[in-house]
């Protein structure tokens, strides 16, 4: 995120390099500055990046702090104990620490959320804009493929193509890589097509704006406008669809996992965690429910977050 | 309109056409073989299983199985499933009630419910109601319905013990007491679909209010002295309900393929769960079947909406 925190290039309003610049002694206000400011106000937003942040630093260096074996064949005299000050979340069948597999667990699951969101933003943005800005017949070509795309039933077309494709992949890139690749690339691939819309409806209309038209007539070649000055001013739906996206990618991955699709039993993702307790939760609920409320709290994190910047980003709000 | 209707249709068949060309290739080239049972069954020679083979049409290139495939679709005749040897259709059939009853009923519930939270909470807007359905639609959409099922599952089977967690499709509605076993055994599954529908509808309903409460027309008519209810119900929550009724017909195509995962939680024999069991034992015919209706479905009420869309909003014209 912290890219789109650029200037954009495209209509500058800032004033000219004369002495009453130099004068003004504030700092000039931007898009993104001012924006900054209103998600700041944004109480639950700012929880959520809060969190999250506190997750992405946890999985990142916990698992270094609460070492786990994922290969040991098991510690059976400490198995399923209740959460203690020594396992704050309770012991697995395995008699495994649960927090130590969370962490590991959440590395993957957060991993996939960001990597399948840039998959998906990659393709929407690059079908968006060569739909929005050539028009015509490349445009009538790519809006079908794109409602052919929104028209597939997500959930059943992912479990499908994993299942059948996740063996020969598992030999290629080995058995977590494989996984991981597969995962990342089929929700990413599902998932483009509301940013290819707000793409396309973005450079629909600034490619008709005057800067654009100044920017053809001293000669800029079409890569760089597209780039350069259009993209950059449709931004805002773009970072709003991005975060939701890591969001739901993340609750995607997971579904897979507790579904038995997703990645393999010794990689402990949450949704893993939470297929796996569910032989147990009569006696043990803490198995089911500790994993459960990870996935939960890390995409409400992000739900709260892609609604702040929906408000900071808004050109229509009313506070500056 | 009519032009536009026939134009639009013309377009939804090579649409249909590619995406089943699309999952049959996907279903053709994968790996996954729908004889490995008998594969691993040394009684089954292998001049039987070419015989098998031949028989289920597998032997012939897969772009012939493929226009096979679609003169019988196109006919209404989806082929037969591997694993159980009987028409597809009639699987269909058999699922299809429980899907209907499961996530329609919720369908139905989270309609009912959403849409008065979302006009209140727009109505008195950054009041105590409107913070608390606004936190309940967050989390309402953010946990996974894999969770929140285990988790009624956790307090009312196994804490409480009130309800049954698992499904029996065997039980037939004959007296008052088997129907109330009915709604026993449905409440949770019920309740976990209507959750996350009623959570994206309310907050939907509730942005759409807002778009239209501060309108010139909405003004006119408290200027003229109407009540503030009927000002609400009359003039804003009707030209609210045009994209939630657009929302609402979008995700009905949904209610057909079911909730893999809730039925699957709950195990209830529906849509979702043929699907899934057909996808691990390599169904080919139905698992292509039940993504192909729902597909049609989907096209389908894109359709239906453009034209609700006419109908509810004479402002939008088609040529």
């Amino acid at each position: 995120m912290t890219e789109a925190v650029r200037l954009p290039k495209a209509p500058q309003t800032a004033p000219p390099k004369s002495k009453i610049a130099a004068m003004d002694v504030k700092k000039p206000r931007s898009l993104w500055t001012d924006a900054w400011r209103a998600y700041r106000r944004h109480r639950l937003a700012m929880f959520g990046t809060a969190v999250l942040l506190f997750f992405i630093v946890a999985v990142t260096i916990g698992p270094l702090l609460r070492p786990t074996d994922l290969a040991s064949v098991g510690d059976f005299a400490n198995a399923f104990q209740a959460p203690s000050l020594e396992h704050p979340m309770g012991t697995d069948p395995l008699g495994r620490d649960l927090l130590s597999l969370s962490l590991i667990g959440g590395r993957v699951s957060i991993a996939v959320g960001i990597a399948a969101m840039l998959v998906a933003i990659f393709l929407g943005t690059a079908i968006g804009s060569i739909a929005g800005y050539f028009g015509g017949r490349m445009d009538n070509v790519l809006v079908w493929v794109t409602d052919l795309f929104l028209a597939l039933p997500t959930l059943p077309v992912l479990l499908l193509v994993i299942y059948l494709f996740r063996d020969s992949l598992r030999k290629v890139f080995g058995i977590n890589l494989g996984i991981f690749i597969l995962t990342v690339v089929v929700i990413g691939a599902l998932n483009w097509m509301p940013v290819a819309r707000l793409v396309r409806a973005a450079f629909l209309s600034l490619k008709q704006k005057e800067f654009i038209e100044a920017a053809h007539s001293v000669g800029t070649r079409t890569p760089s406008i597209m780039f350069r000055h259009i993209l950059p001013n449709s931004l805002s739906p773009i970072i709003v669809a991005a975060t939701l996206s890591v969001g739901a990618a993340i609750i995607l991955e997971s579904t897979l996992s507790f579904l038995g699709v997703g990645f393999p039993p010794d990689m402990p993702t949450w949704g893993r965690l939470l297929y796996d307790s569910r032989d147990y939760i009569e006696q043990f609920p803490w198995l089911a429910i500790f994993p459960g409320l990870l996935i939960s709290i890390t995409v409400l994190s992000i739900n709260f977050m892609g609604d702040g910047l929906r408000d900071a980003l808004d050109p229509r709000r009313t506070q500056g | 309109m009519t032009r536009y209707l026939v134009r639009r249709l013309l377009i939804a068949v090579p649409t249909l056409i590619a995406m089943s060309f699309i999952l049959y290739m996907i279903l053709a080239l994968a790996p996954g073989d729908p004889l490995s049972q008998f594969a691993a069954n040394p009684a089954v020679p292998p001049e039987v299983r070419e015989n098998i083979k031949r028989s289920l049409g597998l032997d012939q290139p897969a772009y012939i199985r493929y226009v096979k495939w679609l003169t019988a679709a196109a006919q209404g005749d989806l082929g037969y499933s591997f694993a159980s040897r009987v028409p597809v259709t009639t699987l269909i059939w058999q699922r299809l009630p429980n899907t209907l009853w499961i996530v329609g009923t919720s369908y139905l519930i989270a309609i009912l419910f959403a849409i008065p939270i979302g006009v209140i909470a727009a109505v008195k807007k950054y009041s105590l109601f409107d913070q608390a359905s606004t936190t309940f639609a967050f989390i309402g959409f953010s946990v996974p319905t894999f969770f929140t099922g285990t988790l009624l599952i956790i307090i009312f089977s196994v804490k409480l013990g009130w309800l049954p967690f698992i499904y029996d499709s065997t039980l037939k509605v004959t007296s008052f007491q088997t129907f109330l076993e009915l709604v026993k055994m449905s409440i949770m599954p019920i309740a976990v679909l209507a959750l996350f529908q009623m959570a994206t509808l309310a907050r939907f309903t509730r942005s759409a209010m807002l778009d239209n409460l501060p309108q010139d027309y909405v003004r006119t008519a408290r200027a003229k002295g109407l009540q503030e209810r009927l000002v609400v119900i009359r003039h804003v929550l009707r030209n609210s309900l045009i994209p939630v009724v657009t929302l609402i017909a979008l995700g009905l195509p949904a209610v057909f393929t079911g909730a893999i995962v809730t039925e699957q939680i709950f195990r209830v024999p529906g849509i979702g769960d043929l699907l899934i069991n057909s996808i691990f034992n390599s169904d080919t015919p139905v698992v292509m079947a039940i993504v192909f209706i729902s597909a049609i479905l989907v096209v389908a009420f894109n359709l239906v909406v453009d034209v609700i869309y006419a109908f509810l909003d004479p402002r939008i014209k088609y040529d």
